[in-house]
This record gives structure tokens, sequence and C-alpha cells, in this order.
């Protein structure tokens, strides 16, 4: 008989291992099929793990996209003290625009504060009800220098000014929000890394019993020259439609979270008179949700199947 | 084939299971390990299929010694032995297609190879037809023949049985022994341990006979 081309032999293992694998990943989806509870337990279970960092990151992006829209304002506000005339406050906004760090200033009158409140405060009956505004006229002034140290300094400057009740440096919340989020961002990555481990070890347990159950066959199979590699094979693939289900059913969950949460955001926004509507996750966010999740359940499996199948050999005297 | 050379077995708990076992089969060969239970037969089928290591001595199969074979090799050399077992250890939760391809799947056959070699060895052992049975719905002796379907299906040069007519009525046991022989007559090496001295004698083939974890008295231990 002439040999066969080496290509084609070749070629002949390549589709053998391919399909091997086919039938392994499709056999040990039929296998978690065939007990669904117990599955979808373990899969709910990984996905509320995936699902709370999913949602906290969903959070931590939509605040810092709501952060960026203010961080580049560190306006100050001069607020006048109460009762002062409109000519004064106008007198004392072109005195501050005078000033070679000012860049330009912008008078609010009590008028249009009130205006402006009633606006986005919500509280307009409440405020209908009030004899005499009780706000004062203010200016706000947008510092030629956008540094901490140099707003401070103009901050001090205009508090001395007179006629000047208070200076509020608008971007003090916004550097406090920042910090908040750098909090956000880090229990973030703990939680992540926490309940990622959380995810490798109720697969790795999940795979510990699969691997119990299935003990006999496990032996059988190294009886008639089944490798550690074949063996583990299927358990792999369990880890990984594990881990996968739990990935789109953590992605569906902080879907829900999202839209959950869209009214309401939605309401604050309007109520701030600001554009803002919630995103939900990015493509890339997903990818990494649902994917990371079937990598961590193969991880989980890897960990657990190598540990626990080396333990199994047929059976010698006892 | 198979050489034991002063081969001594203890096993953890202290049991003496082999001691200075000496013998020689050579390839093409049916052999019988006879004795009384705790003579060593099992003992020395498990050493040959690596299922237990030897204490002490040299065992060699097809020229390799098995002291040199590693764990991850293993696998690899129990594929060249069809085992078969008293209890047949079938999966009981798979078919019988799936039972008998076990040994092709793992070494990777092609999809087409199996279905014809799974179909050759059913027909061999007369159980072609019923490839979608549950061995549970077959009787204990088509199980047995399943197992040595299994066995014989990645046409390995050597088939070990250990007490495989231990639960079969003397027909159906004189059936699986002539079983046994047909492959023998086609060249595999057979090694069969079994205690039924009346059954080995309607067979026929060389006996070993073993007592207390060595030869018996008298007892040849090499072929001709």
């Amino acid at each position: 008989m002439a040999p066969e081309p080496v290509t084609r032999r070749m070629a002949g293992a390549l589709t053998g291992y391919l399909e091997r694998h086919a039938q392994t990943c499709v056999a040990s989806l039929g296998r978690l099929a065939r007990e669904p509870v117990a599955a979808l337990m373990t899969i709910g279970v990984i996905s509320l793990a995936l699902a709370v960092p999913g949602c906290l990151y969903l959070l931590v992006q939509n605040a810092r996209a709501v952060s960026s829209g203010y961080s580049g304002a560190l306006d100050l506000t001069v607020y006048l003290k109460p009762g002062d005339s409109e000519l004064r406050a106008r007198n004392l906004a072109e005195q501050i625009g005078r000033r070679a760090e000012v860049a330009s200033t912008r008078l609010v009158t009590a008028t249009e504060g009130l205006a402006e409140f009633r606006r986005w405060s919500g509280f307009g009956p409440a405020l209908d009800a009030l004899k005499d505004n009780p706000l004062p006229h203010a200016v706000v002034v947008r510092p030629r220098e956008a540094t901490a140290e140099s707003v401070e300094r103009l901050r001090s400057a205009l508090a001395g000014l007179p006629g000047v009740d208070a200076v509020n440096v608008d971007a003090a919340w916004v550097r406090r929000f920042l910090a908040l989020l750098d909090v956000l961002r880090r229990t973030l990555l703990i939680l992540a890394l926490v309940l990622g481990a959380a995810v490798l070890v109720v697969v790795g347990n999940t795979i510990r019993l699969d691997i119990d159950v299935r003990r006999p066959e496990i032996e059988i199979t190294k009886l008639v020259g089944g490798s550690d590699a074949f063996v583990r094979r299927p358990f792999l693939y369990g880890g990984l439609w594990y881990g996968l289900g739990g990935g789109l059913l953590a992605w569906l969950v902080v879907s829900a979270f999202s839209l959950g949460l869209a009214g309401p955001i939605n309401r604050v926004a309007a109520a701030y008179d600001s554009r803002f509507a919630l995103t939900g996750l990015s493509w890339p966010a997903v990818a990494v949700l649902v994917l990371g999740g079937a990598l961590l359940g193969w991880a989980g499996a890897y960990v657990a199947a190598t540990r626990h199948l080396r333990e199994i050999e047929p059976a010698g005297e006892h | 084939m198979i050489r034991f050379e002063h081969v001594g077995k203890r096993y953890p708990n202290g049991r003496e299971a082999l001691s200075d076992l000496s013998l020689n089969v050579d390839a093409g060969e049916m052999v019988f390990l006879t004795g009384h239970s705790g003579a060593g037969k099992s003992t020395v089928l498990k050493l040959i299929a690596l299922i237990d290591r030897a204490t002490r001595g040299l065992i060699e199969v097809s020229g390799q010694s098995l002291a040199r074979i590693g764990r991850r090799q293993v696998p690899l050399y129990r594929r060249q032995i069809g085992v078969i077992f008293q209890d047949h250890k079938l999966l009981h939760d798979r078919p019988v297609w799936d039972n008998v391809a076990l040994p092709l799947v793992i070494a990777g056959a092609p999809r087409r190879e199996m279905d014809k070699r799974v179909r050759a060895a059913l027909d061999q052992v007369g159980l072609l037809g019923h490839e979608q049975s549950l061995p549970l719905e077959l009787s204990t002796g088509e199980q047995q023949r399943v197992g040595i379907a299994r066995a014989v299906v990645a046409k390995p040069p050597l088939l070990i049985a250990d007490e495989p007519t231990g639960n079969l009525d003397p027909d159906l046991a004189l059936e699986v022994m002539r079983l046994f022989k047909r492959f023998n007559d086609v060249g595999v090496t057979v090694v069969i341990a079994s205690h039924d001295l009346h059954l080995i004698e309607q067979v026929g083939g060389r006996r070993i006979a073993l007592a207390g974890g060595r030869l018996a008295d008298g007892a040849v231990a090499h072929g001709a």
C-alpha cells in the first residue's frame, strides 16, 4: 500500500482532533441540559458574582461621563450680601472682571437665580409660597488659570472684597466627586477580584462533585487507555459552559439593572437641567463580562479537574 | 510477549500477593492462570495492565520494561492491551456502541472508521444489531461479550481477562472461552485468569498454576 501523503494525514489528524473537541463540547452541554436545575443553580450563582462588579462598573462609567462634563468648569460664585442692590452687584462684577486672573464674569441677579433654581430644583410651588426672593445677587467668575491653587488664591482675594458675603468654589464638588469615584473604582477592582475568585471556587466545587458522580466512568476510561487530558476534557468544557452561561446571565442582570435605573436617573438628570442619559454596558465591556466568565469557568474546572482526576486511578487493592 | 522475573508484590496493607514469580508467555500463546482465589492470578493481570506496580523483580511486555513506563505514558501503554473484567466494567448510561467505541474515541480514530470497527467487533461477539441497547437491557453473558468487543475493537496484540466467565452458566462460559480461542487463532496473545479447570480442559491451552503468590509445585512457567 502506498503511504498516505503527509499533508493529507496531518489534515486528517487535525479534522479528527477538532471533531473530537466539537463532540466533547456538545456532549458536555448536553450533560448540563440533563440536570437543568443543578446547572442553573450554579450558573445563577456565577452570574450574580459577575453581575455585582458589572453593575458597579456601569455606575462608575456613567459617573465618569457625568463628571467629565463638569471637570473643566472651575468657576467661582461670589454671593453679595442679601438685600444689596442690583447696581452694586453690577459694579462689583465689573470690578472683578478687570482683575488679571479673571477670564470672564457673569452677573446672576437674584431674580435670574430664583428662576434658574425653580427650573432645576423642582421646588416651584414651594417657592411660589415665598413673599420675598431669599436669594442674593451673585457673580459667576471664571478664572483664567484653572488650577486648584490659583483658584484658591482668587477665592480668598474675592472673599476680602467689600460687599461680598461668601465665595463658593464650584470645583470643590468636582474634586470631591472625582476622589469618590476613585474610591468606587478601587472598590470595583477589589470586588471583581474577590468575586472572580468566588467564581473559580463555585465552578471548581461543581466540577469536583461532577467528577465524584462520574468516578466509575473515569476509572473505566483510564483502564482502556484514556489519558489525563482526554479524561479532563469534558470537565473543562463543562466549566466553560458554566462560566459562559453565568456571563450571559450576568449581562442580562446588568442590563435589567441599568433599565431599572434609567427612569430615576433620567429624572435626576432632568432636574439638574442635564441631557445626561444612563448608558448601558459598551460592547467591549459585555465581551469582558461574558468571555471573562467563560474563562473563569474554564480555569476553575481546570484546577479542580487536574487536582481530582489525578487521584482517580483504576483500583488496585484497597 | 510477557516476561516476569522474580516478581514480588506487597500491598500497602502488608499482604504479600506475589513472591518471587517468574513466568513467560510467548506471542500468539493462549495461557490460563489458575489457582485458588488469593493465589495471585488477579495480581499478575493488574501488574501487566499497570493497574498496580511490582515491588520487586522485572516485568517486560512486548520487550518494554514496565518499570520504565512513567505515569504519563501509562495510557498509551494500556492501549496495546485489551482488558476484560469479571464485572464487565461497562458505562451503564451509554449504549453498546459508545461502550465498544471508547478505546477508538480515546485513540482519536476517524468517525467512519470507528463505526466500521465497532460493527466488526460486535459481529465477532455475536451482538451485531444491539448497538443502541443499553448494557442493562442485555443479559449478563451479552454484557460480558460487549466487554470483550470493547477489548478487541482497537485490535490490541494482547488480551488479558480476569475470571471472564465467573458469572456465567457453563454453556455461556464455554461460548465465551471459545470466543477467546478464536481471537487467539488469528494471532492475539491471550492470558486468562480462571479457576474453572473443567472449562479450561474443554478449551485447551497452556496452564500456569499459581499458589500463594508463586508457581504451584510442578507448574510449567515457560512455553514449549
